[in-house]
């Protein structure tokens, strides 16, 4: 340490490195932005898709699922849900409908939301819409 | 001691060792919860006590790093805090209100909280690791302001040195980057994007300052090294740690709907992620090799060299081995991430506060260190921790590479909850390890106790002729 970086050198490192990265992480985040119309899947992002993101948020489902890979891993991943699903919103909401106000004996189970139909719609037309974000191929299969 | 004001750190330093056991009884009904799924449901289903878990650590590492703050900046600025007043006034708003919002969480279904505290005016919550009702945000966001204010005043009129310099630098980003907590656009990718820009710059960002500030300051103190040479190694420390962490963000935007180029960039800068923590390592075992003394308070320089190698293992190899994006494509959201979540932070950010807090609080309480027994006490509880949380992680990896391995490589992948039921006796190994680090708690808790004078320190500075200067 000492042979190689006198403590100036050493502190013109530190500002000038991160000075340096934060402009590039700022220019790339830039062009980040003018890139992600083309995956972003933005033209299917209704009002009834930004509803179902607030109800995905509102209810914590991040607490338990994963969603494109992120969040908890207690409950399957729900990016590609839709296309496990059959491709079929009916299928998401009488899943989501039918899970057991109490529980299943000894075994996991999704709490019992109450939801109205029309947030139920709301819920599977955002997963739907999630499963449009193209993601580079991930996840690798169907199971998510 | 040698400042009147240090005396406020601790009340930080006790509020954090508080919540961190609220936390740990958390994890451990967590694992519960995964291997018998029904339990406590539908009173405290896994995503309320998952969200108690998480929040309460940051929430303790936050005091944790304030408490730091308010023992190391006097001493290091060689002057009195700039408010005591207000490190009191903001303590108590602090524990008051994350204390509210913990309760809120468990007493409240979560929608209701979300109605109630008005999310819809600005929705932020629902977002993992940023839970909190906005107000609560807002609240955040106030207590960190006053606390800048407080710690800012005194560094600008005191002396200025490296760990000051770099702890401030720190503090303001952590407060700065919390700002994009109240980022959330409809668009989900937009929103992961800068989510992260909270998550990943806070802890492969600018609390690495925070440690390597820490850190530093226990080594000076402990070993009494010449600073001219500490304040090399801090330097170079952060600026690995800024010019790896910032494009390193990278390697979270490789599945979430952002151009490709990132697969490469987070790549790279992913894998040199590990460099600041190996230097960390060497540091703290350099500074210890080096040292003029032995310090009466031996179970601090444990802990300081238990945070090198663990923030090393857990940030730094368990990291890598999930970073690159070829491999991160199968590992993303699976076990894996769970595992080196748990020693990354436990490693570094738990175990650099604990290593503060041991240094601290003998002379908070009017003495240089421990006596003999307490501090035997607490290596035991050094011990039961580190270790078992090495096995939580192993444990964890082994279900993660059983679970990649079954549900996204075999010739028949198998759906999540079918795989999930063939890692219960993983999952039973990692809960009987977190009983173990509950224990360690348990007896770090006792060694407070222990009351008794420590033993002097032991000058060895004429074995060593040779220390830098």
């Amino acid at each position: 340490m000492k042979e190689l970086f006198t403590k100036s050198v050493s502190r013109n490192i530190y500002y000038g490195g991160s000075l340096f990265f934060i402009l590039l992480f700022l220019v790339l985040t830039f062009d980040t932005h003018k890139r992600i119309p083309a995956t972003d899947n933005r033209e299917n992002l209704t009002e009834q898709v930004a509803h179902g993101k607030r109800l995905w948020e509102e209810n914590n489902c991040v607490g338990c699922h994963t969603l494109l890979g992120e969040g908890a891993y207690f409950a399957p991943e729900l990016a590609n849900v839709y296309d496990r699903f059959g491709q079929s919103t009916d299928a998401i909401k009488a899943f989501i409908m039918s899970r057991p106000a109490n529980g299943i004996p000894g075994r996991r189970s999704m709490p019992q939301f109450n939801f109205t139909d029309e947030e139920l719609e709301a819920l599977a037309q955002f997963l739907k819409y999630v499963n449009g974000i193209e993601a580079q191929n991930w996840p690798p299969n169907i199971q998510g | 001691m040698k400042y009147q004001s240090q005396a406020v750190s601790k009340l930080y330093f006790n509020a954090a060792i508080a919540l961190f056991v609220g936390q740990i009884i958390f994890g451990v009904i967590l694992g519960l919860q995964y291997v018998i799924g029904d339990f406590l449901f539908p009173y405290i289903p896994f995503n309320i006590a998952r969200m108690v878990h998480t929040n309460l650590l940051i929430v303790w590492l936050l005091f944790g790093f304030m408490g730091g703050a308010y023992y190391l900046v006097p001493e290091e600025s060689q002057r009195e805090l700039h408010s005591v007043k207000l490190a009191k006034i903001l303590f108590w708003v602090f524990f008051i209100s994350g204390a509210l919002i913990v309760l809120s969480y468990l007493l409240l279904p979560y929608q209701r909280l979300a109605e109630l505290s008005g999310n819809a005016f600005l929705p932020t919550m629902g977002r993992e690791f940023l839970e909190q009702p906005t107000i609560g945000k807002v609240g955040i966001v106030i207590v960190c302001l006053g606390f800048l204010y407080n710690i800012g005043m005194t560094v600008i009129s005191g002396r200025k040195t490296v760990i000051n310099v770099v702890l401030l630098t720190g503090l303001v980003g952590l407060a700065l980057l919390f700002l994009f907590a109240f980022v959330n656009p409809e668009n989900l990718v937009l929103d992961k994007y800068y989510w992260w820009w909270v998550v990943h710059l806070w802890v492969e960002g600018v609390w690495e300052l925070i440690l390597a500030s820490l850190l530093a300051f226990v080594l000076i103190k402990t070993t009494g090294v010449d600073r001219e040479v500490i304040d090399k190694w801090v330097y170079i420390i952060v600026a690995m740690a800024l010019i790896t962490g910032i494009i390193g963000t990278g390697h979270h935007y490789f599945f979430i709907g952002t151009p490709g180029y990132w697969l490469w960039l987070g790549s790279i800068f992913g894998a040199l992620e590990p460099i600041p923590f190996f230097l960390m390592t060497l540091f703290a075992f350099n500074m210890v090799n080096k040292r003029r003394r032995i310090h009466a308070n031996r179970v601090a320089v444990l802990w300081a060299l238990g945070t090198g190698v663990m923030a090393f293992l857990g940030a730094g190899v368990w990291g890598f081995l999930h970073t690159l994006a070829p491999v991160n494509y199968y590992t993303h959201g699976t076990q894996i991430t769970a595992a080196h979540g748990h020693m990354a932070f436990y490693g570094a950010y738990v175990m650099v506060v604990l290593c503060m807090i041991s240094y601290a609080m003998p002379k908070l309480r009017g003495r240089v260190a421990n006596s003999n027994k307490a501090q035997v006490v607490e290596m035991w509880s050094f011990w039961l921790m580190t270790i078992s949380m090495v096995f939580i992680t192993l444990f964890l990896t082994a279900a993660g590479i059983v679970q990649v391995y079954l549900q996204r490589m075999g010739d028949q992948p198998l759906p999540y909850m079918v795989v999930q039921d063939k890692l219960e006796f993983f999952y039973w190994l990692r809960e009987a390890a977190g009983v173990v680090f509950l224990i360690g708690l348990i007896v770090y808790l006792c060694s407070f106790l222990i009351k008794g004078e420590s033993d002097q320190h032991i000058d060895v500075s004429h074995k060593n002729p040779a220390i830098n200067s």
